[in-house]
């Protein structure tokens, strides 16, 4: 491996915080659904950079569970946008607070 | 030499996917950048010698779970949205506070894994990666967790059906 761990470490956090500047400023459910998932993939690629450093296969078993957490939260999160989109008719998460007493 | 030119290409790629995602006004752009930056990770997956968790990014990523994300958006013919244009305290803070964990993170990085770590030849780091490897690995050791993801997926796939027909008022 001729490039150095660094380099994907700091493109891991580059990615991650691009990914929580997603959630942070984007108002669309679904834009910030789609930067959870850059998050997710910051993190995984830490995993596989550091399991393929290390020489030890249990970072990408953990990959492919947090994969699985990952499809299982994108079939839930959407179908709750859709039941939300269904009764207020907006994603916009600025419009949606149901918890407001 | 090579490798180096590989993993910026690559790293711009994905950075250009993930900015993109994150500036583009209409969700369907932003799914689609999400769809480049995904293949860009998998590549760098490739980077790394790590073929087979390249490829199910690839199927799984890229080919399912965006696939769900597009067909959503298409389903509730979302118009585009207003995207960052409107500056207000809260962007700010919030601006402030997606800078800050960069910083932490970068500092992280640069103060703990400051000697990078002995690389490793090409062959034996591709051996680790193999899906013979993976799948004794997960099938032996991880065989519970296993087990345990495969309940976790048909309870979401059960939850998703219940919850977009759910009607509550």
């Amino acid at each position: 491996m001729a490039v150095a761990l660094n380099w994907y470490l700091a493109l891991s956090a580059v990615l991650f915080t691009i990914g929580v500047l997603g959630v942070l400023l984007r108002r669309n459910a679904i834009v910030v659904f789609l930067s959870i998932e850059l998050m997710l993939n910051a993190v995984n690629l830490t995993l596989v950079a550091f399991s393929q450093a290390l020489g030890d296969v249990d970072g990408q078993i953990l990959v492919f569970f947090v994969m699985s957490v990952a499809a299982a939260e994108a079939a839930v999160g959407l179908a709750i946008v859709i039941a939300l989109f269904r009764n207020k008719e907006t994603v916009n998460v600025d419009d949606l607070h149901l918890f407001r007493g | 030499m090579l490798e180096l030119f590989l993993f910026f290409l690559f790293a711009v790629l994905t950075v250009m996917g993930a900015l993109g995602m994150l500036i583009s006004r209409s969700p369907v752009a932003s799914a689609l950048w999400m769809v480049m930056t995904m293949f860009a990770v998998a590549c760098l997956y490739l980077t790394l010698n790590a073929a087979f968790i390249g490829i199910v990014q690839i199927l799984v990523y890229a080919g399912a779970i965006m696939v769900l994300f597009l067909f959503v958006i298409m389903l509730l013919n979302l118009e585009a949205t207003p995207g960052l244009t409107r500056p207000s305290v809260g962007r700010v803070v919030a601006f402030v506070l997606g800078v800050a964990v960069l910083a932490q993170l970068l500092t992280i990085v640069a103060l703990r894994f400051g000697p990078p770590l002995a690389g490793r030849p090409a062959a034996e780091a591709a051996e680790t990666a193999t899906a013979r490897t993976l799948g004794l690995a997960l099938l032996t050791d991880h065989a519970f967790a296993l087990e345990i993801v495969g309940v976790l997926l048909l309870a979401a796939t059960i939850g998703a059906v219940i919850l977009a027909k759910k009607r509550f008022t």
